[in-house]
């Protein structure tokens, strides 16, 4: 058994045994929590229509296989041989990679801050979905009541109750606005359930995430079921997933699976390794491993047919009442029956009408209503959740039940990553031993979840929704792949892959075969350089911009592009680099540190020759 | 008579009026014949008898026209002792302030029987006192609140007892959940304690297969 150095096995805490999971499935269901969120519902559904449906699957098995399983192992095996969190855990491996824990509480730190915020959201979504109708169903009334307020005639009713009654955005970022007391509220409320459920440590989380991990299931299969039953739904399916394997050939699609896979398990956070860490020493934590990857894939694709399903039924209906104005326009130009006009007979009214009288036809400005059109209309992350899902629950019979259903699935998926980002951040803590003895667990992570709360409130201004779309965009990805990278690279080549290995066997039993060799000391480091290399010449490629929603604008609701001001930009960069700072800064600190030790050994020993 | 003569159907004063009988409905829809333009002037000459200074408007001062299978047509309302028909101002302001009345005499609502170019007061949304929304989010916070305040009560409690808990074993061992039974100085751990200790010191193959 290979001797690590570093901090003792049982956790720094002062001689408090390290608190341990219940039982396997507590652990097994927390780390698919922390892995399965937000990004299995809106973002997966979204590549797999855009990049030729079934066809998807192919690049996102194979990155899942070359580097998501790799890695998601490294994490847990080191979690689990070492029983300290990411910090402590970076510092055993090497003093000058201790940076790249610093790094992970950090990045940890920032998506916390703005991932409740989408749960704050969330929240007031479900708050809102006990009434009925719902009201994003229908437009407010202007002030003389004779018509609808004009902002939400000239776009939506859903738009505008996301954008005007939620949100309340401004139309530019530099333009902050003041603090949304409704959101404010509902902040606190998410922040309060998360400390309520992470108060102790994984001693009450663990109850806890037998209801957020397996909720989401339960709900998922109910839509699934109702999606299905769903008039246009299985037209809708078979449309996003019919496979067109040539968009196999654009390096792109490979890019972004490796992208979407990274991203999905979470990794580089450090939640799986403080996860792992609370772990009996003997566990299989190869199988475990395996099992949570594929669990997160197969959430993903079950997800995107309960979607498809509903999405297809969204698609039928908008294409029907397409047609339906279209009838009405020509039934009220040329006086012909009430009803007389269905939409199979539509095609043959309208060919025979233009060929009688086809300068009156033109006149009219009829709709083009094409299926296809309707299903290619895709959106991913908050505008599929917010606009386009809540527009596809509204014609749902019994709407109401769907929407708190919808809300509720949201808000749990979401808490269980939560719980993994604050224990990312908890663990590393405790186990620096920031707290002596007398300041209660409790107290901690209360802290934690205050100056997170606090922090978060920028986002509740009116300009928070471009804020945390820089956050999204720019604090998290870049830096979790140059902490991917560090950790693939430390735990191969400088921890080295035989003493892992021996690691490894000490746990499981058995030696990792020839697959883990290969993946960790060639393939993930590769995949993982090639895909932080293309994502930095894409960012580097894009302006600056963002899609700001101006009611002044020309082309209203369509959303003006405008260009980030100086001081933003100043930011995003500032959010990229910030982070992965703490990785050179903690290695020349020990650098500097080796160096005058080397010098005080040096003198001592002067004297003596 | 001269004046019907001279009506012209998109005069100024004149308003078209659409019917979606079928839509509203359906298999009970009934046929729009001239006893229905009756009744429909009627509600017309009613509506405009409640204006001040018109209240001896008749039936046939209200003229129908141009009646299509829509069904849609025209109409005006003429003062025959002035020869002109009335200003479209006030008919808009009679049919506005009777308008459920009319609807209701022929079952539809404002968007079945539309009167082009007079627009309908919409009806405010019914909005409860006390949003929906902050009744739930009260009850939502209230019990999180107490939960949280219950589990660090519980904790502090917990704490206090670990606190004075070492105190007491020594006098009692036996009163103690786990019963360490000491031998020879050597405490000998229970055989059935959750989940089965390992023997780091033997190791066999079969022990990975062991499950869960």
């Amino acid at each position: 058994m290979a001797c690590a150095p570093g901090p003792d096995p049982r956790g720094a805490g002062g001689g408090h045994e390290r608190p341990s999971w219940d039982n396997r499935l507590q652990y097994l269901l927390s780390c698919i929590g922390f892995a399965v969120g937000l990004g299995n519902i809106w973002r997966f559904p979204y590549l797999c229509q855009t990049y030729g449906g079934g066809a998807f699957l192919i690049p996102y098995l194979v990155a899942l296989v070359l580097e998501g399983i790799p890695l998601f192992h490294i994490e847990l095996a080191i979690g689990q041989h070492l029983r300290t969190g990411s910090v402590g855990v970076w510092k055993a491996v090497s003093p000058y990679l201790g940076g790249v824990g610093l790094g992970c509480l950090t990045v940890s730190f920032l998506v916390s801050m703005y991932y409740n915020t989408v749960l704050t959201w969330v929240l007031w979504y479900f708050l809102n979905s006990f009434q009925n109708p719902l009201p994003w169903g229908s437009c407010p009334l202007d002030l003389n009541r004779t018509g609808f307020e004009a902002e939400c005639q000239a776009s939506s009713p859903v738009s505008y109750f996301w954008y005007r009654r939620t949100l309340n955005i401004t139309a530019d970022i530099s333009d902050s606005g003041s603090i949304q007391w409704r959101l404010l509220a509902c902040l606190a409320a998410s922040w309060a359930v998360v400390y309520l459920c992470v108060i102790r440590g994984i001693e009450s989380m663990g109850k806890a995430i037998y209801f957020t991990a397996l909720f989401p299931y339960l709900v998922l299969t109910i839509f699934l079921i109702r999606g299905l039953s769903l008039p246009g739904a299985v037209k809708g399916l078979t449309y996003l997933f019919t496979p067109d394997v040539r968009i196999l050939q654009s390096p792109r699609v490979w890019l972004d699976a490796a992208t979407q896979i990274f991203f999905s398990l979470s990794l580089a956070f450090g939640g799986h390794i403080a996860f792992a860490s609370y772990n009996p020493h003997r566990n299989n934590c190869e199988k475990d491993a395996v099992i949570i990857s594929l669990v997160n894939s197969l959430t993903s694709l079950y997800a995107s047919i309960a979607m498809f399903s509903v999405l297809g039924f969204k698609a039928a209906n908008d294409h029907g009442r397409c047609l339906d104005r279209n009838i009405l326009r020509l039934i009220n130009a040329f006086e012909l029956p009430d009803q007389s006009v269905n939409r199979d007979d539509y095609a043959a009214v309208l060919s025979h009408l233009n060929a009688t009288q086809p300068e009156r036809v033109a006149r009219l400005c009829l709709e083009t209503c094409r299926l296809e059109d309707f299903l290619d209309k895709s959106a991913s992350g908050t505008g599929l959740a917010f606009i386009i899902f809540t527009e596809a629950i509204l014609h749902m019979p019994g709407a109401p039940g769907w929407a708190v259903l919808f809300f509720g699935m949201l808000f749990t998926l979401g808490l269980s990553s939560m719980f993994g980002n604050m224990e990312s951040i908890i663990t590393p803590l405790l186990d620096m031993g920031v707290t002596h003895r007398f300041i209660p667990k409790e107290v901690l992570t209360g802290l934690a979840c205050l100056v997170c709360f606090l922090s978060a409130i920028c986002f509740t201004l009116q300009s928070g929704n471009y804020w945390l779309e820089i956050f999204d965009n720019y604090a998290a990805p870049l830096n979790l792949m140059v902490f991917a990278f560090f950790e693939v690279v430390g735990v191969a080549y400088v921890y080295g892959v035989q003493r892992f290995s021996d690691d490894v066997e000490s746990m499981t039993g058995r030696r990792p075969g020839l697959y883990w060799q290969v993946t960790w000391k060639v393939v993930s480091p590769l995949l993982l350089l090639t895909i932080f290399v293309a994502y930095v010449v894409t960012l580097a490629r894009t302006p600056l911009s963002y899609k700001a929603w101006d009611t002044q604008y020309v082309r209203f609701p369509t959303r003006q592009e405008k260009s980030y001001p100086g001081w933003v930009q100043a930011a995003c960069v500032l959010l990229c680099f910030l982070p992965v700072l703490w990785v050179p800064a903690v290695a020349l600190a020990q650098l500097l540190a080796a160096h005058r030790r080397k010098k005080d050994t040096g003198r001592d020993r002067c004297p003596k020759l | 008579m001269s004046l019907k003569e001279n009506f012209k159907p998109y005069g100024e004063n004149a308003f078209k009026v659409r019917l979606s009988i079928r839509t509203a409905l359906g298999d009970n829809a009934y046929a729009w014949d001239t006893n229905e333009e009756y009744l429909f002037k009627a509600m017309v000459a009613f509506s405009m008898r409640k204006v001040p200074n018109r209240e001896t408007t008749e039936i046939s001062h209200v003229l129908v026209c141009n009646v299509t299978q829509r069904v849609s047509f025209w109409f005006v309302v003429t003062d025959p002792l002035k020869n002109h028909t009335l200003p479209a101002v006030e008919v808009q302001t009679a049919i506005r302030m009777n308008r459920n009345r009319i609807n209701g005499a022929f079952f539809l609502n404002d968007q079945t029987l539309e009167f082009l170019k007079i627009p309908s007061t919409l009806a405010p949304p019914t909005d409860p006192s006390v949003p929906i929304w902050i009744i739930i989010f009260g009850v939502i916070f209230c019990i999180v609140i107490v939960a949280v305040m219950l589990l660090i009560l519980s904790g502090i409690r917990q704490r206090r007892r670990m606190s004075k808990g070492p105190t007491e074993v020594d006098d009692s061992e036996d009163k103690c959940e786990n019963t360490i039974t000491i031998e020879n100085g050597i405490p000998c751990d229970p055989l059935d304690t959750k989940g089965g200790h390992i023997n780091d010191a033997f190791m066999t193959e079969d022990e990975r297969l062991t499950p869960l």
